[in-house]
């Protein structure tokens, strides 16, 4: 009747164990309350849970990447911990538990935080950016997040019902195979990267398409905003690299289910191919994961410097140039695996390569801001500690790619990639999130604590980081569940006080977060343009009306929302509204992904008849909405001027953000 | 808002209707027969190894073709030059993948044994 599943699931056998499950359980109880108490369950329904508005299923994806950054965060915290005090002796965490918090902390930060996050960044800014209303496919967009969130809610439940796997974010066969493996937690990665990853690649493709044939008129592809072109070039790779992924997953659970033999030891099978798999996904991934920071970091530079980015064309070039680059020398993860000495010379040089298109946006960046007056606004400040740090981590990068020189699998490794995701990536969409924030909700976010978070964030992250990479040289390995060398243990108090760097970092945000909702008033941008910006977004109301743009822009070069403010033109008005034809409301995308949920659960813990209701539901909500035949509504013309005569005009020329 | 007001479906007209509807049915059938062939020589045995080993291939690429015709509605005419170049970069990125694949396989095989 129930599968697998036994009161044994439930964690009695440890109280740290038990201490996280009811952390969690309360979690949901205490906002299930709150909603009910304030009497919001049909705001947030017909508002934001079953909307197909790209601006709030963005600001969604945000909220569901900060969350899951506080799970992921004391995952790190927890592993700190560990590996701070466990010298000689066994800490607090037994071995068992340990694996599974890397695994669960890594799973999160690259699929439940990360991804979300630029996911989330694409829908606020790119439609208005190009001057476009709505996504290609508004349904699909909502039924990518639910799956999104469906992944995670199951990484979540993991907490409470069974264990999570113990096998690494990677899941190398054959240690994550049945034989080795028996018990749900590989099943549960698989399920929660499963779901991640089709919502991940059907996003791609609705943001691609929606680029290429959405773009207002005259917009030519050498006009768009670097963000735009950083998230073409990132939807590129995620259309072609999550597909391997979603192999490479689906066949090692046909391989736990059925029994097959794609991966294991014997029979035919061979660990191999996962690996390849695996590394063409997890490769271009890190540059998914890049190329939309660097997009907000080439729009902030441009705009805090006051002036057009240096080398328009060059930094198109090199975002288009990682692209390419990056879907080729996947290969290099073979380095330490036996390849041939062929292979490795071919992938050992043409990683580094990678180098040279990074450097060049880099220099882009340097000189807008050497010819601009620089305004060291809380974006800007992430921007500049990203640019230090970063050139840290190229260095360390080359140092990895000498192939003999033997640092993998150490320590080194884990501070080498750190330094790739923190500043290279988690760092530019908090830039992105300060600087859209008054976009999205028509308020800026308050400096001073903004300051503070940044601060805390660099910090925390040099002191985290850069003892690993001296551990990596006296060789420690990574994932270390105690060890007994007391030359280790100062460095790692050290990383320990990072960590709690980072977690005042952490705290600072929400702070922020709260006073600015508090000081709304006072931060509010009635314009719509605080910043004085350049791209198309900030012509826009904030927050922007359902349609974005009442009428739509003629674009004639880069920059075009500046050039109209030069032209002493503000957002365009014309002589006559027009009805505009928007997509409804559907909760078939909720439906959709509670109903994944369902399934991936009952597949996890087999319980056959419930899989069976959970595939039907999914069945009917793609169905239902198919088959919806009035699926837009008019909004008409005199509703749309009413709209935009509330709207306060900018002046024609603003001079000078408030800094 | 009061009732929306409604909007007019695009237009089909029988004729396009119908001649999509068989454009999908024989995709389908397609479909299913180039499903069936790799199954029932694997089921079968019916060919050395490595003759099905190139079936199963040539069945692939010839599925992912009548995929991309039947269901995607794509077709070499000059109109559809995004389509044209979407698909060159595909097809370049999908060779630099399998060629790669296949490359790092043999290679650790060869050393394996
Ligand atoms: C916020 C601060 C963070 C801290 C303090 C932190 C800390 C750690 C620690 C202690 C480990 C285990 C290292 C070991 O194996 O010895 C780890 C592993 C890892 N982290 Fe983080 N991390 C942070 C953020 C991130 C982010 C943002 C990402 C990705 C976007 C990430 C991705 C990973 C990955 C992929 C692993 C490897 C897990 C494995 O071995 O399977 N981390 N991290
Ligand atoms: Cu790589």
């Amino acid at each position: 009747m129930l599968g697998k599943l036994t009161i044994d699931a439930l964690p009695f056998y440890s109280g740290i164990a038990m201490g996280g499950a009811l952390i969690v359980v309360f979690a949901v109880l205490g906002v299930v309350a709150l909603v009910t108490w304030l009497g919001q369950w049909r705001y947030l329904w017909t508002e934001w849970l079953t909307s197909l508005d790209h601006k709030r299923i963005g600001v969604m994806y945000v909220t569901l990447a900060l969350l899951m950054l506080v799970r992921g965060f004391i995952d790190a915290l927890m592993m700190r911990t560990q590996q701070a005090v466990a010298l000689n002796s066994d800490g607090y965490l037994p071995p068992g538990h340990f694996d599974q918090i890397f695994t669960s902390h890594a799973t999160i930060m690259v699929f439940f935080v990360a991804i979300p996050f630029l996911v989330g960044l694409f829908n606020v800014v790119v439609p208005q950016q190009i001057g476009a209303r709505r996504l290609a496919f508004p349904f699909m967009n909502s039924a990518c997040l639910w799956l999104t969130a469906a992944g995670a809610a199951l990484v979540m439940i993991s907490l409470v019902i069974g264990k999570f796997s113990t096998a690494g974010w990677n899941a190398y066969p054959p240690y994550s195979e049945a034989q080795f493996n028996p018990d749900v937690g590989v099943d549960y990665w698989i399920w929660a990267v499963l779901l991640s990853a089709i919502g991940s690649m059907l996003t791609g493709i609705n943001f691609l398409v929606t680029i290429v044939k959405r773009r207002a008129p005259g917009m030519r592809l050498m006009m768009m905003p670097l963000f735009t072109w950083a998230t073409l070039c990132t939807n590129i790779l995620m259309v072609f690299a999550f597909p391997s992924l979603i192999v490479a997953a689906a066949l090692l659970g046909l391989d736990r289910y059925l029994g097959m033999h794609f991966f294991t030891d014997g029979d035919g099978g061979n660990v191999m191919n996962y690996v390849s798999l695996f590394w063409i996904w997890g490769h271009p991934d890190v540059y998914i994961l890049i190329l939309p920071a660097f997009g907000v970091y080439s729009e902030v530079v441009a705009t805090f410097s006051g002036r057009r980015i240096f080398g328009y064309e060059s930094l198109v070039y090199s975002t288009a140039a990682i692209t390419v680059l990056s879907l080729v020398v996947w290969l290099h993860h073979f380095l330490t695996m036996g390849a041939g000495s062929d292979v490795n010379a071919f992938f050992g040089r043409a990683a580094p390569l990678i180098a040279v298109p990074t450097a060049v946006t880099i220099f882009g960046w340097l000189f807008t801001m050497y010819r601009g007056r620089v305004q060291f606004t809380v974006p800007m400040l992430f921007t500049l500690g990203f640019i230090v740090t970063f050139v840290i981590g190229g260095m360390t990068g080359a140092l990895l790619a000498v192939v003999p020189v033997d640092i993998h699998d150490t320590t080194f490794l884990v501070a080498h990639f750190h330094n790739l995701l923190i500043p290279g990536a988690l760092f530019g969409y908090f830039a992105g999130y300060q600087y859209w924030f008054p976009k999205a909700f028509g308020f800026r976010l308050e400096e001073k604590w903004g300051r503070r978070a940044f601060w805390a964030w660099i910090v925390g992250f040099c002191l985290a980081f850069i003892p690993l990479y001296i551990l990596g040289f006296m060789g420690m390995p990574q994932r270390l569940n105690r060890y007994y060398d007391p030359g280790w243990q100062p460095y790692l108090i050290v990383a320990e006080c990072g960590a709690l760097f980072i977690l005042c970092g952490i705290i600072f945000l929400a702070v922020q977060l709260a006073a600015s909702i508090r000081n709304r008033a006072a931060l509010a941008v009635p314009t719509g343009d605080p910043w004085d910006g350049r791209t198309l977004e900030w012509a826009t109301a904030s927050p922007p009306a359902a349609y974005n743009f009442a009428v739509v822009p003629h674009v004639h070069g880069i920059d075009p929302w500046w050039a109209m403010k030069q032209a002493g033109a503000t957002a365009p008005r014309p002589a006559r509204f027009h009805d505009i034809i928007m997509p409804d409301n559907s909760s078939a995308g909720v439906v959709l992904g509670a109903m994944s949920f369902v399934f991936a659960f009952a597949m996890i813990w087999q319980i056959w008849w419930l899989a069976a209701v959970g595939a039907l539901g999914i069945f009917a909500a793609v169905l239902s909405q198919t088959f919806r035949d009035h699926a837009e509504h008019r909004i008409p013309a005199s509703e749309v001027e009413a709209i935009e005569s509330r709207r306060i005009l900018a002046p024609a020329l603003v001079s000078g953000a408030p800094t | 808002m009061a009732a929306p007001p409604r909007l007019s479906k695009m237009p089909i007209s029988p004729r396009r209707r119908q001649s999509t509807i068989k454009g999908y049915l024989v995709g389908v059938v397609l479909a299913l027969v180039l499903t069936a062939i790799p199954f029932g020589l694997v089921a079968t045995r019916a060919l050395r190894p490595i003759q099905i080993f190139v079936v199963i291939g040539i069945a692939a690429i010839a599925q992912a073709v009548v995929h991309l015709r039947y269901f995607l509605h794509l077709d070499l005419k000059p109109s559809s030059q995004n389509k044209l170049i979407a698909l060159c970069f595909a097809g370049v990125v999908l060779f630099i993948l399998f060629g790669g694949t296949l490359w790092i396989m043999f290679n650790l095989n060869y050393r394996k044994m």
